[in-house]
């Protein structure tokens, strides 16, 4: 292969007793490098039994038209089961396709799934969040399929599957009780699409039905987002299609204070991907000013995935634990301690 | 061309159109009755009780309505298994009510976790994600259809920016989402764009609606009028709701050219607390009140406001969905009724 991507086998640590991971890496662009060196050091303190395979994805050397994203990094998280990634730009304009686009449909990252909780010692109207939402990922409303049917009207394709909302309303419902979750209500808009959201509604009753220690009900979309922000402690897990996905989820971010705070994962076939949600925040890369919360707390739903409880919740305590005393964070939640500082404050506090 | 909010009829009493709806329907609709009467207004209401079953809207509500030109309205629940389109959508249709107003600004009083909210949500009421064309194309596969058109785009967005106008607002932002719906949603903020070139003292700008909704939730003191397609105003107008204070506090109106409908904006039927006497019906009798203004009936409108506004900033008598409420429905509208005059 040509410079288009190198892959580096790095073993961090391997605990002597129980299983160890290979997990794909993609720094990505960007603040990416940064908050990844920054997530990989604190895991690597705590002695996460993963062993990273670091894949760059950059577009030097790729011809327009080409996928950015090579078949080698493809195959290594599809191999490893596990990745882990930075935010990245696709450049615009210039006929790549969308990196996340592939990502996507390559290694079929069917949901979403972004948990949002209040953090004590960041600044918010709420303290009182803890939801959690599972997004389907791959149609609805985000299917491309759109033409203009007479001059001035455009038609725009939403498509629910069947096979696709009971994949999503399978894991929704999986996640609940591996969490120790008590409810999953699927958010909806079939009072009006009663066709489309309506066969997601009746796919979610149906995966419903295999869960009676989960407590099911159903909610429309907008009586949902009133709820979130006037009480979201009536909310625990939603699962939905593909837009009101997008909109709820950032809804809760927004409840606990932005971006560089949530967590989320892909899953996907036999694989999981966790990254960030945010962007790749040009204005302040290599500034040493990101915040690595997000990518922190996804690579922590990376280790939940992988069993690894005891490390994640030692790696989430010592976190929070920074973050209340609000000594040594970041400056988009309102602190002026460097990315590097921060990194190292958490990994001060971690007892192991 | 603009839009007239001015009823021209002349007649007193003003013959209204009134469905209760279902749910907290009746209760609130009985409410705001009673205060009108104490307040002697001159509005004499035709009643139809109805539910949203197969039937749709009866003819006979319609042919009221169609001759008085203005409606209050309660909620109506559409169960998903009804083969009818809700009775909403049908009266947004059948009259072309095309802009559904909200403004939610906090009340004194009522406590909220934000301070500063006062957004105006104009919503294109028509068409978009509503236009219930949908079909199975093979088992398991549904397909649903949102349709915008520069058409309805150009008269929102003029209704928009028309109201900036009337009302001394600094600023519109558009709610889409065309980095993904590039056609559908990229045209109606086309049309934004054009609308706005036309206004320019009036600021523009625009908004994607996932980030819109984050901003919602942390900075909504940034927003001022917001113009946007049916779905997402949908969802924003609850979410606005639920900032300043929440679902039973304020009212919406859906105008067309010649007619108006004045509604809870939330138009939840809450059948949960249905019949129970403690839903609360602000919102439904500042709905009333809004219409009093559409009818010129000024002095009535800001009475009852007045008097409605009181009761909440004393805080002495709340309903239960308000922080420290525990009074009955019908006490709230006692305590209405005793501050009018
Ligand atoms: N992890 C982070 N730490 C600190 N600030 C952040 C972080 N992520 C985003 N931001 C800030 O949030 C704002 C939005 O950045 P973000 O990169 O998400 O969006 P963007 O500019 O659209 O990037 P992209 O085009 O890659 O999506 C920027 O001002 C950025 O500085
Ligand atoms: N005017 C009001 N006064 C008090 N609460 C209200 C009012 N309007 C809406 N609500 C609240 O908003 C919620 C949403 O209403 P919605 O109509 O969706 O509920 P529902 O499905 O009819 O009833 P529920 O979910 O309560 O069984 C209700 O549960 C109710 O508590
Ligand atoms: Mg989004
Ligand atoms: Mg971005």
């Amino acid at each position: 292969m040509g410079s288009r991507f190198h892959s580096v086998g790095r073993r961090l640590s391997s605990s002597s007793a129980g299983k160890s991971f290979r997990a794909t890496l993609f720094p990505g662009h960007g603040i990416g490098p940064e908050i990844s060196a920054a997530v990989v050091e604190i895991l690597e303190a705590s002695k996460v039994p993963i062993t990273w395979e670091e894949h760059i994805i950059s577009v030097d050397n790729v011809k327009p038209g080409q996928d950015i994203v090579s078949r080698e990094a493809l195959d290594s998280v599809l191999k490893n089961g596990y990745a882990l990634k930075g935010p990245m730009a696709t450049p615009i304009g210039k006929g790549y396709r969308s990196l996340n686009l592939t990502l996507r449909k390559e290694l079929g990252l069917y949901a979403n799934v972004r948990p949002c909780k209040s953090i004590p010692g960041v600044n918010t109207a709420y303290q009182d969040v803890d939801v959690v939402t599972v997004r389907e990922n791959t149609e609805g409303e985000y299917s491309g399929l759109e033409h203009e049917v007479a001059p001035g009207v455009v038609e725009s394709l939403k498509v629910i599957t069947k096979s696709a909302s009971l994949k999503v309303a399978e894991y929704a419902f999986a996640y609940a009780r591996a969490n120790k979750r008590k409810m999953v209500t699927a958010v909806h808009k079939a009072s009006v699409m009663k066709m489309s959201d309506g066969l997601f509604l009746s796919c979610a009753q149906q995966v419903a039905k295999n869960y009676p220690d989960i407590h099911y009900e159903e909610m429309l979309i907008d009586n949902a987002a009133s709820y979130l922000v006037s009480n979201p402690g009536r909310m625990d897990v939603m699962v939905m299609p593909n837009l009101y996905g997008d909109i709820v989820s950032d809804l809760c971010a927004g409840l606990i204070g932005g971006l560089g705070l949530t967590p989320s994962g892909n899953m996907g076939k036999g694989c999981m991907m966790a990254e960030a949600v945010h962007g790749t925040a040009p204005d302040i890369q290599g500034m040493d000013m990101a915040n690595p919360t997000a990518l922190l707390m996804s690579a922590l739903m990376m280790l939940r995935s992988m069993d690894l409880h005891d490390t994640a919740d030692k790696i989430a305590k010592a976190t929070y634990s920074v973050l209340k005393e609000a000594k040594y964070t970041t400056k988009d939640i309102g602190g002026n301690s460097s990315c590097s500082d921060y990194t190292k404050a958490i990994i001060d506090r971690i007892d192991i | 061309n603009s839009f007239p909010i001015l009823h021209t009829g002349g007649v007193h009493p003003v013959p209204v159109t009134l469905m209760p709806g279902e749910g907290i329907g009746l209760e609130v609709a009985n409410s705001m009755i009673r205060v009108f009467e104490a307040a002697d207004v001159p509005v004499e209401f035709e009643r139809f009780e109805f539910t949203d079953l197969d039937e749709g809207v009866p003819d006979a509500v319609v042919a009221s309505f169609r001759k008085n030109g203005v409606a209050l309205k309660g909620p109506f629940n559409t169960p998903v298994k009804s083969k009818s389109k809700s009775i909403n959508i049908i009266l947004r249709t059948t009259f072309d009510l095309f802009a559904n107003v909200v403004h939610c600004k906090n009340i004194p009083g009522v406590k909220t976790r934000h301070p500063g909210v006062d957004v105006v949500v104009i919503r294109e009421n028509t068409e978009g994600e509503y236009s219930g064309l949908e079909h199975e194309t093979v088992p398991g596969v549904v397909e649903s259809l949102k349709i915008i058109s520069r058409e309805k785009s150009i008269r929102i967005a003029e209704y928009a920016f028309q109201y900036a106008e009337r009302n001394n607002r600094k600023k519109v932002t558009a709610v889409h989402k065309a980095n993904i719906m590039k056609q559908s949603d990229g045209l109606f903020l086309q049309c934004c764009k054009e609308v706005a070139a036309k206004y320019p003292y009036i600021e523009f700008d625009n908004m994607i609606v996932d980030n819109t909704c984050m901003q919602m939730a942390s900075k909504p003191q940034q927003f001022d009028v917001m113009v946007m397609p049916n779905l997402y105003g949908n969802i924003i107008t609850n979410i606005a709701c639920g900032l300043a204070g929440g679902q039973g506090l304020f009212p919406g109106a859906n105008f067309s050219p010649t007619a108006a409908i004045f509604e809870q904006a939330t138009r939840h039927a809450a059948k949960s607390i249905g019949g129970m006497d403690v839903a609360n019906p602000s919102a439904t009798i500042l709905a009333g009140a809004m219409m009093l203004r559409y009818l010129k009936l000024n002095e009535q409108a800001s009475g009852i406001e007045t008097a409605l506004l009181e009761v909440l900033q004393d805080g002495k008598v709340l309903t239960p969905d308000l922080p420290g409420g525990k009074a009955k429905l019908s006490d709230f509208t006692k305590a209405v009724i005793a501050k009018l005059d």
